[in-house]
């Protein structure tokens, strides 16, 4: 029914509102006084290094992909969680397994060193 | 909410298990063994292979469904189980001294081998498309990683590359079609498609055929049919070779099992309408492998053209849908593991690192230098251009006579002229090898115990097959019969 | 009620745009990218099904293609950056030591 999307709609509206009109207004009373310090990149305050645009270390894309996997397969958690109460100690033991798949995994990972940062 | 727990029934789980476990363990072994010295790792893989292929045989002749119908463990499944644990055991004789000469002996060569193989077994015996899907994946996802496995080399990480593009791709058209297949009829349980099929009135639904469509395309990419081959020089050409010959054996029996499965079993009601596709696909495939075969000189791409003529030839086995045409199809699949990786083998043997010896001209000579070496090669290339007496012959007649058989003669003609044609390049290599003078010193072969014992296995597997076929062919029989 | 054809169709134009991603983009990457988009519209139609059908076939299946596809990943981007460990290029049309 499109009267039940009302309320969303009305949120909607109420927070496009509040967002156009706190940008509008800081920008027309606010006082601006540009210095070379208010026109560099944020990065906590202090000055940037370097360019943005640099090449990252390897590492990072080693951390992403264990990451990635790790994270994802906890998907069947989920519904595993949703009926672990019906499936009582099958559940348990079946999930046990899952989990020490995953551990293997992990204790490869460890042992070559793809969780260390030197 | 009632929920109740199917029955859980670990023993025909049994090859799988015993697989995924002992990859497991080889990986855990692996990483805790000393740099360098990783043939532990191969034998405890070749221990697991063992073990899942004892299981496999007691596992025959008692059909049976299990994990909630996910799973059908049938003689059907079993016979190709055999051939993917013959192609992996195999793979992995040729692969001990193979990585260790090419300074990349790694335990996880193993484990991926293991766990590749794994993927293939659920494939043939997954009786519902979401276990399909998974096998597939399984097995592709380790494929993808042995491809580029000699991480050093640019060709390597090419093959890996176009494989990992190209494979990921396909298996998503494959996916799309599942999904269509799940909206169509309702459900994704290969037997309730059929039961689906069977009873509607109207099979022009174009979900339906779209569906089926996409599943075509799906397979048709991991068998390398025509139009959907073009990565398979490539990546045949630039993975390591023993991975070559894993993948084109086990890769292609996998994917046939599991097509053979979806379209002869599930969608059967629909067979006349993708029989013509087939058909045409087939003379495609065998036609253009064969031809293109012809002009390559570089031995591992002309082998990844010679296999996918023999798609061509499987499929033929397909389009004749008749209990001799798939039986001929699972006889096939034996005889071509032992005589392409047999050829493979060899290859292998006869390269050595920063000489591969890839160049057909390279082979020239070697008749006289290695006459033990130059007759396996011999009785490989025949076995694969389908002379008497090698299995190769005894698989191309059973194929063509179903076609015969089921009124497709002019099918059989043109697999006929093809083998023809194929008969030029393999009869080239043994020509080469016993009638030209040789183009440069051979630097000696590195015989080891494992090469050795592979490539008996293999020889005896093709002449055995060649000369004594009827036991085999009386068990690819009892593999079809509860299946059609 | 939205009726099941619009999500299927919503599906298939997502389908569409990643196949076209791929045929067309030459970084590796955002082919990868692409193949992603390209399940990720078969998980919507699958969902969409589900829901229709009122059978949870089509959901446990996303939960098992998400998984299968974020395995992909993992191995896609080791692959891709040791390509470029070695080649210094993630351009389709630059890896061609062999022919396509």
């Amino acid at each position: 029914m499109p009267i039940d999307y009302l309320p969303i709609f009305a949120f909607l509206v109420i927070a496009i509102l509040f967002a156009v009109v706190t940008i509008a207004l800081s920008s027309i009373i606010g006082t601006k006084k540009p210095i070379p310090q208010k026109m560099m990149p944020y990065e906590c305050g202090v000055d940037p290094i370097g360019s943005a645009r640099r090449r990252f270390s390897v590492k990072f894309y080693i951390i992403a992909m264990l990451f990635i996997i790790f994270d994802i397969e906890a998907v069947f958690l989920y519904p595993w969680a949703v009926i672990f109460k019906d499936m009582g100690t099958f559940g348990f033991i079946e999930m046990g397994v899952f989990i020490v798949i995953l551990f293997v995994g992990l204790i490869y990972a460890w042992k070559k060193g793809a969780l260390e940062w030197e | 909410m009632d929920l109740v727990i199917p029955k859980i029934d670990v023993v025909s789980l049994g090859p799988e298990l015993i697989l995924s476990i002992a990859a497991i363990f080889v990986l855990l072994v692996s990483v805790f063994l000393p740099k360098g010295r990783k043939d532990p790792a191969a034998y405890l893989s070749l221990l697991g292979i063992f073990f899942a292929f004892v299981s496999s045989i007691f596992l025959w002749g008692n059909p049976r469904y299990s994990f909630n119908n996910m799973i059908l463990v049938d003689n059907f499944a079993l016979f190709f189980n055999s051939i993917f644990l013959i192609a992996a055991g195999l793979s992995i004789l040729m692969s001990v001294n193979y990585l260790e000469e090419q300074e990349m002996s790694h335990g996880e060569f193993y484990a991926l081998i293991l766990f590749a193989t794994v993927g293939m077994m659920f494939m043939a015996a997954g009786s519902n498309l979401i276990t399909i899907f998974l096998g597939l994946e399984t097995m592709s996802i380790s494929i993808y990683v042995l491809a580029g496995f000699f991480r050093r080399s640019n060709k390597s990480n090419e093959s890996a590359l176009k494989y990992l593009l190209l494979g990921a791709f396909s298996s998503a058209f494959l996916l799309y079609g599942i999904a269509m297949m799940y909206g169509a009829t309702g459900t994704t349980d290969l037997k309730g498609i059929s039961e689906y099929l069977s009873k509607a009135a109207y099979l022009k639904d174009p979900m339906l055929l779209a569906g089926m469509g996409l599943l075509l395309v799906g397979f048709g990419f991991k068998i390398a049919s025509v139009p959907f081959h073009m990565w398979t020089p490539d990546v045949y050409e630039g993975a390591p070779t023993s991975i070559t010959a894993f993948m084109s054996v086990g890769v292609k029996a996998a994917a046939f099992a599991a097509f053979v499965r979806v379209f002869l079993y599930s969608l059967w009601n629909l067979q006349p309408d993708w029989n013509h596709v087939l058909w045409i696909l087939a003379v495609l495939t065998m036609t253009l492998g064969n031809v293109v075969a012809i002009s390559q000189n570089n031995i591992k791409r002309m082998l990844a053209y010679s296999s996918i003529a023999h798609a061509g030839y499987i499929m033929i086995g397909m389009v004749a849908s008749s209990e001799l045409g798939t039986s001929g199809i699972l006889f096939y699949m034996l005889a071509y593991a032992f005589m392409n990786l047999g050829a493979f083998g060899v290859i292998i043997l006869y390269g050595r690192k920063g000489e591969e010896n890839l160049d057909i001209n390279d082979y020239s000579g070697m008749g006289f230098k290695y006459p033990g070496l130059a007759l396996l090669m011999t009785v490989f290339m025949f076995s694969l251009a389908g002379i008497p007496p090698t299995a190769g012959f005894v698989g191309k007649f059973y194929i063509f006579s179903a076609a015969i058989k089921s009124g497709y003669i002019w099918l059989a003609i043109i697999g006929v002229m093809n083998s023809l044609v194929s008969v030029y390049y393999y009869l080239r290599i043994t020509v080469m090898m016993y009638m030209k003078e040789p183009v440069k010193e051979f630097a000696g072969l590195k015989w080891s115990p494992s090469m050795a014992i592979a490539l008996i296995i293999a020889v005896i597997g093709t002449l055995l097959i060649g000369i004594f076929p009827s036991p085999y062919l009386d068990l690819a029989r009892q593999s079809v019969q509860l299946f059609m | 009620m939205i009726p099941l054809s619009y999500y299927l169709i919503l599906s298939a134009v997502l389908f569409t745009v990643g196949v076209i991603g791929v045929l067309v983009r030459r970084n590796a990457i955002v082919i990868f990218m692409s193949i992603e988009l390209m399940l990720n519209a078969v998980n919507l139609s699958f969902v969409a099904i589900s829901k229709h059908l009122d059978s949870l076939d089509g959901q446990i299946f996303v939960l098992f293609v998400m998984t299968v596809a974020a395995a992909e990943v993992a191995v896609g981007l080791a692959i891709i950056i040791n390509l470029f460990r070695n080649k210094e290029t993630v351009n389709v049309d630059e890896i061609n030591i062999m022919k396509w």
